[in-house]
């Protein structure tokens, strides 16, 4: 019987990497609860196994349940009746099995009935579900909306709604508004508070929103009057059950067709506020973006894991000029390739987990003690990395899930254009994925401080300091050679943005994506050194990593201020 | 009542041991499938008569133990294993008669258990625990359509077409593998049960585990050997098995020369001639 948490070793590596003992503890507060719940661990080994047993499980109900239902759920997707969604047949199928696992609440406090899992294992069951069904990850991911209310609502509200979602309730963000997509400041939805009725109540419309018909929502709205900034938006809830809202349409997608994508009319809809009001935007959507987009590092990398296996398996299956086309170095090749950067998104996807696990631990005790100041300078160390890592996954697990997408289609030929095969519906899947929760070109944005503020650079120097084998001192070596020059890229748009400001927005993308390479290169090396099956993937990836660096060095080093005019020319263009 | 079986559907070529029997090493040890079918019934059951429970009742050795855990995972409450060398070499009569023996102790409102297993297919235990026990049985069970006071209303799937019956409770249901799948295992489960244990187990268990155990009572898996139950000694194991193995041969199916047949007086009338001629018939 397939299942897709055992038949990828990958996982399991990455499960066990060697700060999962840090994470564990700081999760399990010392293991406090051990007696309190009969679910709770005795200890570390205990939580680990836990952790691989319900990956386990997981990973039998994406194989048994979910891609099965896959197809089917592309075709059929979900409809509008009398103002409400309903899902596909196979999704709501899908959430049945979900359900009847307990899969829930995965990663909140037992307190509200929640598993208190790593948000490494939560990452983990994301990439499974999007390996199985990409859309259906949509619909499941969206439990993290909780987290960021377990962060910042009060107790009565967690008590109410980290339950429920624990319980199965589905979630939705309400951010985009059809004149608010990037630009989430410009959001008009209002909130009114009602001496009245002693509610806050939304009035608006909200557009693009996935799963908009879920039981909880996170509405970005605003609560001042007069305001046009990000300074008047707040952060609400909205429980489906007190009415006020309706979808008014779905739309018609590329990909991802069994999520929902609503537009919804909120009319007097009663909500509550979540934390301070001004507060929406600057602080709690940001945490929530953030999350949202590891999540779709995760849904990206269980994309690049399907696509990969279905190149791979018709690569075996297609017979041309009397030899299985596998053996064509030529398609062989791209196949390498395209495992190369699988292992490589993967390698960041949890290494970016590891770091963000360990900041939001730290802030979560943070509320319970006050912190040793060792402590507080590993919270402050980590949450940097979390936010210098986060963009730099969303950009690099998105763009390849399309290009290994891409490759898919080009090794099933023909055949690959055609309904018949699932590499069709991975390649429209893709797409979305480097678009929403922030574009690639945002994505940079977010990513390029980190470049220039020595984030990525510090931790590329620990990553050449750590202990490699010996196969793999090359590709260090080489590594080293690399980060110099592109220390070289980074001080010439330095300097010469100092008169050119748009200069450093010019080359912005080539100097993260070359800091990415190295970095994914250095995790990869230090997987082939504890893991030899590992090796192929670094020395591939490193090549991949070199030939980028060194066409965008050629790029960026014969560059001058001038060349800031070849953007505004198009300006004029049209 | 379920069985732990030899996976035989994903059989290898050391599925078979020189001698013609299971290689039981070669092939790793499952819940039979159609008594997860069953399995899925009762729980349904449970769910819906508030305050009834799921308990497991397996023969076999210690391993099986495995399948008790396995069905706790999906929501049973806990099980008994019924485990003794005296046991060994049973075939479907001695089976039944220990089960049923067995049952007598543990009491039940309704008795549930796969079809057939998988590595005998004879479907004959269930019936046969029925009849020791002089209950009710509604055999090829699909559904419980309905729960009343004293009986229960259950389709049955039968070859061409299905029944709907009613049976008074105390009965044994035989379930069908066109019943509802199996549900998933479910992680709080898992995590609450893993620790569940037979007392031989316990023994060899660490120190957290033992210590469990000792404080939740939910964790003590039951064992039963031969002595806890009141039966007949020589009606169980060998001595209780009259079925003896002559000889285990392999078949190969040789496609020979296929004859189409229509349904037509005539050529069922030919057909029938040409088996009796063969001695296939009669």
């Amino acid at each position: 019987m397939a299942n897709f948490f055992l038949d990828n070793k990958d996982l399991k590596y990455h499960l066990s990497h060697p700060l999962m003992r840090k994470i564990v503890e700081l999760k399990e507060r010392g293991f406090a609860e051990k007696d309190l719940y009969d679910y709770a661990p005795q200890n570390f080994e205990d939580a680990m196994d836990s952790y691989q047993r319900v990956m386990e499980i997981i990973g039998q109900v994406c194989a048994d349940v979910i891609a099965p239902n896959a197809e089917g759920v592309d075709k059929e997707g979900p409809r509008v009746e009398n103002d409400r969604v309903i899902y596909a047949s196979g999704t709501a199928e899908n959430m049945k099995a979900v359900n009847a696992a307990g899969l829930s609440g995965l990663t909140l406090p037992r307190r509200f009935k929640g598993l208190n899992f790593p948000l490494l294992c939560f990452v983990m069951a994301n990439e499974m579900v999007a390996r199985a069904d990409a859309s259906f990850e949509n619909i499941w991911g969206l439990q993290d909306c909780a987290e960021t209310l377990n962060e910042f609502a009060s107790e009565e509200q967690k008590m109410k709604y980290l339950t429920w979602v624990s319980e199965g309730a589905t979630c939705a963000m309400d951010l985009t508004e059809p004149d608010a997509g990037s630009d989430l400041g410009a959001v008009m939805l209002k909130a009114t508070w009602s001496e009245e009725r002693q509610t806050w109540l939304l009035n608006g419309v909200k557009r693009f929103i996935t799963n908009g018909d879920g039981d909880v929502s996170l509405v970005l709205a605003r609560t001042e009057e007069g305001t046009t900034d990000a300074r008047g938006l707040s952060m609400l809830v909205y429980d489906k059950r007190n009415g006020g809202m309706k979808v008014r349409r779905i739309e018609n997608k590329l990909g991802i067709k069994g999520s929902p994508t609503c537009e919804l009319v909120f009319t007097d809809a009663p909500a509550e506020l979540v934390g301070d009001r001004r507060m929406g935007l600057i602080k709690y959507v940001m945490s929530l973006m953030n999350a949202a987009r590891l999540g779709i590092g995760a849904q990206s990398v269980g994309l690049c894991e399907a696509a990969y296996r279905e190149a791979l398996k018709y690569a075996h299956e297609r017979q041309q000029f009397g030899k299985d086309i596998i053996k064509f170095p030529a398609v062989a090749e791209m196949l390498t390739n395209m495992r190369a950067r699988l292992r490589g998104a993967r390698a960041l996807l949890y290494e970016t987990s590891r770091f963000v696990e360990i900041y939001k631990q730290y802030t979560h005790i943070s509320h319970e003690r006050s912190l040793e100041a060792e402590e507080r300078q590993e919270m402050k160390f980590y949450n940097r990395l979390a936010d210098g890592f986060t963009p730099l996954v969303k950009l690099f697990a998105s763009e390849y899930a399309n290009s290994l997408a891409y490759d898919a289609i080009q090794i099933h030929g023909g055949s690959g254009f055609m309904k018949d095969y699932a590499c069709e519906r991975l390649y429209r899947d893709a797409r979305i994925l480097n678009i929403y929760e922030g574009t690639s070109q945002l994505q940079v944005v977010a990513a390029i401080n980190g470049v220039t503020k020595g984030t990525f650079m510090e931790q590329i120097s620990r990553y050449e300091e750590l202990c490699y084998s010996e196969a793999m001192q090359p590709i260090v070596e080489q590594m080293k050679a690399l980060r110099t020059r592109v220390e070289a890229m980074v001080a010439h748009v330095e300097v010469v943005s100092k008169d050119a400001p748009q200069f450093k927005d010019f080359h912005a993308r080539r100097l993260v994506e070359s800091v990415g390479h190295i970095i994914i290169t250095c995790l990869l090396a230090q997987q082939a050194s504890e893991v030899e099956e590992y090796a192929s993937d670094a020395k591939v990836y490193a090549k991949l990593a070199e030939a980028y660096i060194v066409g965008a060095e050629a790029y960026v080093l014969n560059s001058t201020a001038d060349d800031v005019a070849l953007i505004s020319e198009v300006h004029d263009q049209f | 009542m379920a069985k732990q079986v030899p996976d035989t559907r994903n059989v290898g070529k050391d599925a078979m041991t020189a001698e013609g029997t299971v290689n039981r090493a070669a092939l790793p040890a499952i819940f039979n499938p159609e008594d997860l079918n069953a399995l899925e019934l009762a729980l349904r059951l449970k769910e819906e008569c508030a305050g009834s429970t799921v308990y497991i009742l397996t023969m076999g050795p210690q391993r099986a133990a495995d399948i008790i855990r396995d069905a706790m995972f999906r929501g049973a409450d806990g099980g008994y294993l019924l485990s003794d060398r005296k046991f060994a070499g049973s075939d479907t009569l001695a089976t039944s008669y220990a089960l049923s023996c067995a049952l007598r102790q543990i009491g039940a409102d309704v008795i549930i258990a796969g079809r057939q297993a998988i590595d005998g297919d004879t479907a004959q235990v269930g019936p046969q625990v029925a009849e020791k026990m002089g209950l009710p049985q509604v055999t090829y069970a699909e559904e419980i359509v309905q729960v009343k006071e004293s009986s229960l209303v259950v389709r049955r799937r039968l070859d061409r077409g299905v029944e709907t019956v009613e049976c008074p409770i105390p009965a044994v249901l035989t379930v069908n593998s066109s019943a509802p799948e199996i549900r998933p295992q479910n992680a709080r489960l898992v995590m609450k049960y893993k620790w569940a244990m037979i007392p031989s187990e316990v023994a060899a268990a660490s120190e957290v585990a033992q210590r469990l155990v000792e404080e939740r009572d939910y964790l003590r898996i039951v064992e039963m050997t031969a002595a806890d139950i009141v039966c007949d000694e020589q009606q169980l194991g060998l001595s209780g098995s009259p079925t003896k193995v002559k000889k285990i041969e392999n078949v190969v199916f040789q496609s020979k020369e296929a004859k189409c047949l229509t349904a037509s007086d005539e050529d069922i009338a030919s057909l029938m001639v040409e088996l009796i001629a063969s001695h296939t018939l009669g």
